[in-house]
């Protein structure tokens, strides 16, 4: 032990100095070229020991190489084995080498092969990075270090760690490397005082490794006694705290996927809740919405990728108005005939709905198409003891809204909103009155076609890009409008967010599909006692 | 005399040059071998079966080029079942009773075989199934060109138990709810009890077909994740459902190196809807990657795509696995003289066929084919690269040996046996 303190002492002045002379510090050492011999082995085990080789030779390159190998950069020439990182242009790659800190030209990619990883190597290299970047100058990266080595747990790196600490001033990066200390002094190697004033400190974190830490001392029946009931006390410390967070987790969630019924469904209300169609193509429109943004951000891929983050901002008026001519066309040619024939609408809305799906899969293929998601969508916010709050699902959320309060401000300030609303109680009278309620007819349908439409701009990012996009939802919106009250907006919101939630609790003790089976025969009950939905229409339109 | 020598001689040369006026007015008379297609080209399966449909349209073209079959052009009758698992039963009988189809390629899902599993049988004919699925069966009409899953899941596994694959203690079950992912689960489940696993480290969920919130299940995985124990995601989730479980995996931040998932019927086709760079490392276990670089498979993906003639198109194991057995089936035919249904089964007990990963693929007596098994990791360009193989191919086994009821049971379509699930031989 002692000496391998001693090692890591060495390797950390010597990786302090190389820092300071970064970049371009040709002065290799034996140790260091024999692992670039190694990272360029065909065999896991060759590498592995490449990686362990280059972390202990602290040369100022090795983490450059490590990212690059994690990252899928690293290449080796297949003539000579010497490493580069690349950067892909298409069949050539730009070369850079990360020994002497500079661009080596470009070579076809046929005369380069790739350092092959898998995800032990990338365990190796994270723990190898963690202890190489623990005393870098970017505190982000430093942060990163720590997160990795409370991951990691591993012994050996216990002097560097201490040696940061004492370097580290304070705030979030000594915090994180507290943590990472705790968690390798709670291993086996320690004294018991010393485990269990480690399980004190992982008590007071809530991140998922603390409580697999804690965890594995609990179910490790060859510990020490006090030292196992620490560890329980701290884990169920933890687990009080984090059923606060499992709670919030599951309303968010539920919020989340009532968002996604809300979004499928307000397209409904209008055509189905205010008109009174049955249009089984309504999911149709949602995907003709999905399809739009496939084809827009096409275009961007095309033409203007830098401006790819706007993509989506595009899409969704493309999609309302690809959505609304589609609305239209199909009110025009189909519906127009049938109005006051549910059962007809309802076969003859099936039918374009198949004619719909079947038209994708000619012009676009049947299979799934890729809509990326901008930067600003990706990822979580890692709420404490592992809840994750992803943020497309909160763009989602504030979209649905947003898209909800559009549609109810149309209807209730706009001239064509009056229409809509005089046409819907009382077709004759708003005809003596003079407004074309053929039209307004139209005009009100594409509305409902293009909110779906926009719908399946959001939906595209949660969601397959398939020609069976719209049939997942279908179902799900006529529900939503029933169990809301049929013509009713606000009802439309709290149905929505009321089955999200409700059916987000179920879920963890039924299972998925059990839950879904449940929230169904719940709803057939509640029609059953009420069949106006929760918010009964009043007045005329309530007797139509 | 050598007149009499002269004239039989112009009799008998009169005689072949009318037969061979006969024989070639044959195969003008429509007289070609039909090969039926019964995949679906509608409907939520028709992602991954639509590529299957166009992957015999080619090999079939292919062998038609190189002089066809007995001396006749082989014609493909394509129908689509629309994912409807009743239809598969119906377009079964249609092309067996009215097309007179020699052979059928087709059907993906487990339910679209067993639907029309009673129809082959009881008009004796001849079905090769390309896709993957739970084993417990072998019918006599059937050849099982996918793997069974000694021959994906349980390898697999093992690779997950090994230290190269993490030393995964505890395993979440995830699929979706219909016959192959659960009769999987209960293999499995068997086989890590085997392994002495308990069943308090086994969690299993199943979701319906095309689930698109993943939120609750991820969630519940990493809290199961996060309880000691090295953790893996054993997934059976089929068709649509995948993307959006791969993006949630993507979005809450699961890195494939702290909580691996392998995937059985994920392959390159499916990865085609999705942004591979956040899945990097996650695993899928299969017979054949496009990726891999064998003479035979860069031909093969050649050929594919001046077929279809869009280069970006991606080749699977499906395709695979009907490469192999049309090759097969082929082989059987020429062998055999005829596309007669019971000459070709027993002509095809034994074929070997290169595969094009580059070992051979060997027909068994149990239906199943002996084939290595590969284990890939999703890279960011959406292929496959392959960490881990058998040594060489592995036998199909029909019966599970981890269930004790099925582990009794024999398949094996030769004498004495004659049977696919007895426990003593027929004869």
């Amino acid at each position: 032990m002692a000496v391998r303190n001693a090692i890591f002492r060495l390797v950390l002045v010597l990786f302090a100095a190389g820092a300071c002379l970064a970049p371009g510090g040709g002065s290799a050492s034996g140790g260091f070229d024999a692992a670039l011999v190694l990272l360029a082995g065909k065999s896991a085990k060759k590498r592995m020991a490449g990686i362990e080789a280059l972390a202990a030779s602290a040369h100022p390159a090795a983490a450059p190489i490590l990212s690059a190998m994690v990252d899928g950069r690293l290449y080796y020439r297949k003539d000579d084995k010497r490493l580069f990182v690349v950067a892909k242009r298409g069949r050539e790659f730009d070369l850079f080498d990360p020994v002497a800190g500079e661009q080596a030209g470009t070579a076809p990619s046929k005369s380069l092969k790739k350092v092959k990883v898998n995800n032990r190597l990338r365990r190796a290299i994270r723990k190898a990075l963690a202890g190489l970047n623990l005393t870098h100058a970017d505190r982000a990266i430093r942060l990163e270090a720590a997160a990795g080595l409370l991951k990691s747990a591993d012994p050996g790196l216990r002097p560097a760690l201490v040696a940061a600490l004492e370097r580290e001033a304070g705030g979030d990066v000594r915090a994180a490397m507290e943590l990472a200390l705790a968690a390798v002094d709670i291993g086996p190697d320690s004294t018991p005082a010393v485990r269990i004033a480690a399980a004190e400190r992982l008590g007071a974190s809530e991140s998922p490794e603390a409580r697999a830490l804690l965890g594995r001392v609990v179910g490790d029946a060859k510990t020490d006694a006090a030292v196992r009931e620490a560890a329980r006390a701290a884990l169920q410390q933890i687990e009080d705290r984090l059923e606060l967070y499992r709670q919030f987790g599951a309303v968010f969630q539920g919020i989340s996927l009532g968002s996604v019924l809300l979004l499928a469904a307000v397209g409904l209300a209008i055509t189905f809740g205010v008109m009174g169609v049955i249009n089984m193509a309504h999911g149709e429109m949602v995907m003709v919405g999905a399809y739009a943004t496939f084809v827009v951000q096409e275009l961007f891929r095309t033409f203007a990728p830098e401006f790819f983050g706007l993509s989506l901002a595009v899409a969704v008026p493309a999609a309302f108005l690809a959505a609304a001519a589609l609305g239209v066309g199909l009110e025009r040619s189909v519906i127009r005939w049938l109005y006051g024939r549910p059962l007809e609408t309802l076969l003859a809305t099936w039918g374009v709905s198949l004619v719909l799906r079947q038209a994708v899969r000619t012009i676009f293929g049947p299979t799934n198409r890729e809509v990326g998601s901008p930067e600003w969508m990706s990822g979580a916010m890692e709420l404490a003891g592992g809840v994750a709050i992803t943020y497309n699902r909160i763009w989602i959320i504030l979209f649905s809204l947003a898209v909800l309060a559009a549609v109810m401000a149309v209807i209730r300030y706009t001239a064509f909103g009056l229409e809509m609303r005089a046409v819907t109680q009382n077709r004759p009278m708003a005809n003596a009155m003079g407004i074309r309620s053929r039209k307004v007819d139209s005009m009100t349908f594409a509305l409902g076609s293009g909110v779906a439409g926009m719908a399946g701009v959001a939906l595209s990012q949660i969601d397959n890009v398939s020609p069976n996009l719209g049939q997942a939802y279908i179902v799900d919106s006529f529900m939503v409008i029933v169990f809301g009250g049929v013509g009713n907006l606000w009802g439309v919101l709290v149905g929505a967010m009321s089955l999200g939630v409700v059916n987000k609790f179920i879920e963890p003790f039924s299972g998925a599909v059990l839950g879904k089976i449940v929230i169904l025969v719940a709803l057939i009950l509640f029609i059953q006692r009420r069949p106006q939905g929760l918010f009964a229409m009043r007045g005329r339109a309530a007797e139509l | 005399m050598n007149t009499m020598m002269s004239r039989i001689r112009n009799l008998a040369a009169a005689g072949l040059l009318a037969g061979a006026a006969m024989v070639s007015a044959a195969p003008a008379m429509a007289e070609t071998i039909k090969v039926g297609i019964l995949h679906s080209l509608s409907g939520t399966m028709a992602i991954s079966e639509t590529t299957l449909k166009d992957a015999m349209l080619m090999l079939i073209d292919d062998l038609n080029k190189n002089g066809g079959l007995l001396g006749k052009q082989v014609e493909p009758v394509v129908v689509d079942p629309a994912s409807d698992w009743p239809l598969f039963a119906e377009k079964a009988r249609e092309l067996i009773e009215k097309e007179k189809v020699a052979v059928v390629f087709g059907c993906w899902t487990s339910v679209s075989r067993k639907s029309v599993l009673p129809v082959f049988e009881e008009l004796n004919g001849l079905l090769f199934y390309p896709v993957q699925y739970e084993g417990e069966e072998s019918s006599r009409n059937v050849f099982y060109t996918g793997a069974a899953p000694n021959q994906q899941a349980i390898p697999a596994v093992e690779y997950l138990m090994s230290e190269d694959g993490g030393g995964a203690e505890r395993f979440a079950l995830l699929g979706t709810d219909y016959v192959y992912p659960r009769t999987t689960n209960k293999i499995l489940r068997a086989f890590l009890h085997s392994k002495g696993i308990s069943d308090d480290d086994i969690l299993e969920e199943y979701t319906p077909f095309g689930h698109s919130d993943w939120q609750t299940i991820v969630s519940k995985v990493r809290a199961f994740a996060s309880e000691g124990k090295k953790t893996a995601i054993v997934s059976t989730i089929n068709g649509d459902a995948n993307v959006p479980f791969y993006k949630e995996l993507a979005n809450q931040g699961v890195m494939a190196e702290d909580l691996p998932v392998v995937a059985f019927s994920v392959g390159e086709e499916e990865l085609a809807g999705i942004d591979t760079a956040p899945l990097v490392g996650h695993l899928a276990a299969w017979n054949y990657f496009m990726s891999v670089e064998t003479p035979e498979n860069e031909a093969f993906i050649e050929k594919w795509h001046a077929f279809i003639g869009d280069e970006d198109r991606v080749t699977n194991d499906p395709m695979e696995a009907h490469y192999i057995g049309f090759k097969m089936w082929v082989q059987a035919v020429n062998q055999a003289g005829s596309t007669d249904v019971d000459a070709v089964r027993q002509a095809m007990y034994g074929q070997t066929v290169p595969s094009l990963t580059g070992t051979t693929a060997l027909m068994n007596v149990n239906h199943h084919l002996s084939k290595p098994v590969l284990i890939g990791e999703v890279q960011d360009d959406g292929q496959f690269e392959v960490v881990w193989e058998t040594d060489g191919p592995v036998v199909g086994d029909a019966w599970s040996d981890y269930i004790p009821e099925s582990a009794k049971l024999t398949a094996d379509w030769t004498y004495p046996w004659v049977c696919g699930n007895c426990e003593k031989p027929m004869f």
